[in-house]
């Protein structure tokens, strides 16, 4: 199973995202270069954290328009796993491939730390692996990961069942301490990802709970060759 | 312009100094080339004052690769692989205008990392700020520490940890050291060296500006109240343009078309033309309107002495040019060739092909004056030195003083600060902030480097050069508490006006304390930072030495942290605690004084202990290692049962008298005697434990068990602490945060 990671002007987490991959899952991975036009055979599209453009406009702004993000709108189109990592969430935020917006964390600071995020979802290929209601510890460390939607789209996605992941506490409860940025709904991650489940694949670096969104892809693409 | 004496003045050249430049070229000197003999002869780029003094610190060992003189230190870590680390100071810009100041000072010594042929994989601060809730100190402190993380964050170097000290000696100058280290092969160490007559000069990164023009001017003089005034020698910062610069540096230098390449940082253009030239005995021919300009009419003189951030000077191999531009285009970035070496050994400067600077590189970068300034003991140092029951105030109960520390800024959790950092991007970060000495892996290895920067001011302002070994034995002390072994070492020098023989003698003090312990503990200096002058309206900060020290790590697996992990381990104290309370956290928390002797330091039982640590830790026998420092053994204790979740404690020490009138308590749970570790060890590894520290001739002894939900500290077999972990908890937790939160008093 093929994974690409594509490194924009400023993504950081690039080489982050391409270690758990490759050196934990042992999976076969290569970065693409923005200005590429294609995919060049990737089973699985990740968009990188970091700070694409610098985010001195907003967040993802800029790099939406990057020639590669043509192509990663076909791939996704065509049912394509396209999971987008904090500023790869806001990225196809403002491609249009995913609903609502990433604005100034409530606390208007940045915030690294680690989180529990509750899985809502285990019908998408990111968390087919995963128990409705499962815990996961995973690292936040954003400056703009308040998720915000207008109403109609936030019931929308509700109804729609497109929420995967809320922030929580430890035992799984959604409350207004476990939202670590002022989320609307808590909501960490809707049909792709929020938190930075790269830097939970391995317990040594304090958890390892990331690596069941690689798992479940990997085992919803394996099933569907099989 | 007539060069007037107001000139010179405003350069910062002092008659003699200017006598010497036109001995040198033996001509009055136009004013673009007066600007690069004032930069460079500047105290920040120079080092007229400490370089004597430098002089005599260790700077030889079989680990190191590179010394001092260059961007960074280098230093062996087996397995092909270098530790490219450096600290320095961005002291005077954080106060002017904090945020800027501290993000620039992030972005300067990441290049210095990068320019090393360095992969940048962890940032440390050494923060100094004012009291809180005094006026100013906010707004120092939530712009540094906005600042760092604003670069750090978006560069996506993780920054690891660090120290913060509150006191009101730097309310005026705050100090902002930053540490970074990073990763090159050990063959592959890059050197900011031209050579090579013919070879082509290029200009990378971002355009040039007229800000920070005399920032290194700026950062060589003392503070007044014009200081505010002097706004725009602060450069601004655009970490985004630096990370696209690392990765293309990076991307080149694998090429093999670069000869080296040097940071414009402090002195901008004029420092890394004629570094480099001096380096390799050459000269350079640069013409200035090849320069990406920023802004129109900019003249010679400003571009020479600019100090726009995110720019670097490279030597490319003649022939290899296009290597270089294709990399940069892919990038976005400029790549220009502005000039060439020449064998003349002259830094040639041109507009429009006329040459408008014309000065020896040599005589810019080595022949700046060198300075024996005078020094003397300062008269006030006998009266504060005095530690007797006269200064002791009032004796709260000891239960009340411990929660009083904890909720001092210093000792106080530092979250408010790291949680805005990131700390954990690259996934290399084994003990997350917060968690114990900070410690990274090296991917594609079993290694791990352990990583401190530790000073007490107050020890420095106490007894020079005690507290500079303190502080190296502090950092050498944290890194073994990670299981690393010392390896090499960066200093910072923060100090007053050295042209004030009080203020000398205390550098010339310090530097021999370094210098001491560095050579007992065989750990190298590689490299560091001098910044004087740090006065405002004529009253210097206390003399603070930085260091920072590398370890390394053998088993990456073994790492553990400071918290206690579970119930029902034994508590084994190393070292010894004497009734040590001059220079301590108490002593200024409780009874307001700064005074007394700082605790005594013996450098064999550093040594010692340096070397037990990392062969208990690595052998897998103990499960936490904390140390104590300030606040002492009751702070040391409090804090190993903030784990997640809280593991209470039940000890029992015997107590140590102090000066009359001082309980036996106070003596002893606050005193700061060095060389002290609190490990805790699992029954099972007890003996061995014990048995290896008499070995390494190491006192311990065992002082209580883990377990339980309540601090419980008796002294002398009576009780003087008992306290829910949970309360003591919250109140340290949340210190800091609240501290900045309460209204601010004159």
């Amino acid at each position: 199973m093929k994974f690409a990671v594509v490194v924009f002007p400023g993504s950081n987490c690039d080489h982050d995202a391409y270690h758990a991959v490759k050196h934990v899952l042992g999976q076969p991975a290569e970065f693409l270069w923005h200005k590429d036009t294609s995919l060049q055979g990737a089973d699985v599209v990740i968009l990188p954290g970091g700070f694409s453009y610098g985010d001195y406009l907003r967040t993802g702004a800029i790099a939406r328009f990057s020639p590669v993000m043509q192509a990663v709108s076909a791939f996704a189109a065509q049912g394509g796993p396209v999971l987008g990592i904090c500023n790869g969430f806001q990225i196809l935020c403002e491609a249009g491939l995913l609903d609502g917006a990433l604005i100034r964390n409530q606390q208007v600071q940045f915030r690294c730390a680690h989180v529990d995020v509750r899985v809502e979802q285990v019908d998408t290929p990111f968390t087919a692996a995963c128990t409705t209601g499962q815990v996961l510890h995973l690292p936040i460390a954003h400056g703009e990961g308040q998720y915000f939607a207008e109403p109609d789209v936030l019931a929308r996605l509700e109804a729609n069942r497109q929420v995967i992941f809320r922030y929580a506490t430890a035992a799984g409860e959604i409350t207004p301490e476990a939202n670590a940025n002022g989320s609307l709904n808590n909501i960490a991650g809707v049909c792709n990802a929020g938190p930075h489940p790269e830097r939970a694949c391995e317990k040594v670096l304090g958890s390892d709970d990331g690596l069941v969104l690689f798992e479940s892809v990997l085992r919803r693409l394996t099933a569907g060759v099989a | 312009m007539p060069i007037t004496p107001d000139v010179l003045a405003r350069h910062g050249l002092k008659e003699d100094e200017y006598a010497r430049i036109l001995g040198i070229l033996g001509r009055e000197p136009n004013m673009t080339e007066l600007g690069m003999f004032s930069v460079m002869w500047s105290e920040h780029c120079s080092y007229k004052s400490s370089r004597i003094h430098l002089k005599t610190l260790p700077t030889q060992g079989p680990r190191v690769l590179q010394g001092p003189g260059e961007n960074a230190g280098a230093v062996d870590i087996g397995d092909g692989l270098a530790a490219v680390f450096k600290i320095e100071s961005h002291n005077h810009p954080s106060f002017i205008e904090p945020y800027q100041g501290a993000a620039t000072g992030v972005g300067g010594i990441i290049r210095d990392i990068f320019t090393m042929g360095a992969r940048p994989i962890a940032l440390l601060d050494s923060l100094r700020f004012g009291e809180l809730g005094k006026p100013g100190t906010k707004r120092v402190v939530t712009g540094v520490v906005a600042g760092i993380a604003g670069y750090g964050n978006s560069i996506g170097i993780p920054t690891v940890g660090g120290e913060a000290f509150f006191d009101a000696c730097y309310a005026g100058n705050p100090l902002v050291n930053v540490f970074c280290l990073g990763i090159a092969p050990a063959d592959g160490i890059v050197k900011g060296k031209a050579e090579g007559t013919g070879n082509a000069v290029y200009y990378v990164g971002a355009s040039t500006g007229r800000d920070g023009i005399h920032g290194a001017t700026m950062a060589s003089a003392e503070f007044d109240d014009a200081s505010a005034e002097k706004r725009p020698a602060v450069q601004v910062g655009d970490p985004f343009m630096e990370k696209l610069l690392l990765e293309a540096c990076l991307e080149v230098l694998k090429t093999g078309a670069l000869i080296g390449l040097q940071d414009m940082g402090a002195a901008g253009l004029s420092c890394a033309t004629s570094e480099m030239s001096a380096r390799g005995h050459v000269g350079m021919d640069v013409e200035v309107t090849k320069v990406p300009q920023r802004e129109t009419g900019m003249t010679p003189y400003e571009i020479m002495l600019s100090e726009s951030q995110e720019r670097m000077l490279f030597v490319v191999h003649a022939g290899r040019e296009a290597d270089v531009e294709r990399i940069f285009e892919k990038w976005d970035l400029h790549a220009v060739c502005i000039g060439h070496v020449t064998d003349d050994g002259l830094v040639r400067v041109r507009e429009h092909g006329v040459v408008v600077a014309e000065v020896p590189a040599r005589a810019l970068a080595d022949e700046a004056p060198l300075y024996d300034r005078p020094s003397q003991r300062p008269a006030w140092l006998d009266e504060i030195q005095k530690l007797d029951p006269t200064h002791f105030k009032t004796f709260p109960a000891t239960a009340d003083v411990l929660t009083s520390l904890l909720a001092s800024p210093t000792i106080a959790s530092k979250q408010w600060i790291y949680r805005q950092y990131d700390h954990m991007v690259r996934t290399n970060t084994l003990c997350l902030a917060g968690r114990g000495t900070p410690v990274v892996r090296v991917k594609g290895t079993n290694r791990a480097l352990a990583m401190s920067v530790d000073g007490n001011g107050r020890y420095g302002q106490t007894d020079p050069k005690r507290g500079a070994m303190l502080a190296v034995a502090e950092a050498a002390r944290n890194v073994a508490l990670a299981g690393g072994i010392p390896i090499g070492a960066t200093n910072n020098l923060n100090f007053g006006n050295p042209e004030k023989p009080e203020i000398m003698w205390q550098f010339v003090e310090a530097v021999a304390g370094i210098g001491e312990a560095c050579r007992a503990f065989a750990v190298p200096i590689t490299g560091g930072n001098v910044s004087l002058y740090n006065e405002t309206d004529g009253k210097a900060i206390y003399p603070t030495p930085v260091l920072g020290i590398v370890g390394l790590v053998e088993d990456a697996s073994t790492v553990i942290g400071q918290a206690f992990p579970s119930d029902g381990l034994k508590i084994v104290l190393l070292g010894e605690t004497r009734a040590e309370l001059g220079a301590t956290e108490y002593l200024h928390r409780v009874h307001g004084e700064v005074r007394g002797m700082p605790p005594a330091i013996e450098l064999g039982h550093e040594r010692a202990l340096q070397a037990l640590l990392p062969q208990l830790i690595g052998a897998g026998l103990v499960a936490s290692a904390h140390d104590c420092s300030e606040g002492g053994l009751a702070v040391a204790l409090a804090e190993c049962t903030f784990g997640q979740p809280g593991v209470g404690a039940t000890v029992d020490v015997r107590g140590v008298t102090g000066p009359a009138g001082v309980p036996v308590a106070h003596a002893t749970l606050f005193s700061e005697s060095a060389g002290r570790v609190l490990l805790a060890v699992s029954p099972d590894h007890l003996t061995a434990v014990l048995d290896q520290a008499a070995t390494a001739g190491v006192v311990a002894g065992v002082i209580g068990t883990t377990g339980g939900a309540t601090l419980r500290i008796a002294v002398d077999g009576e009780p003087v602490v008992v306290a829910a972990v949970s309360e003591l908890q919250t109140v340290w937790a949340n210190a800091l945060e609240d501290a900045l939160a309460s209204p601010v008093r004159g």
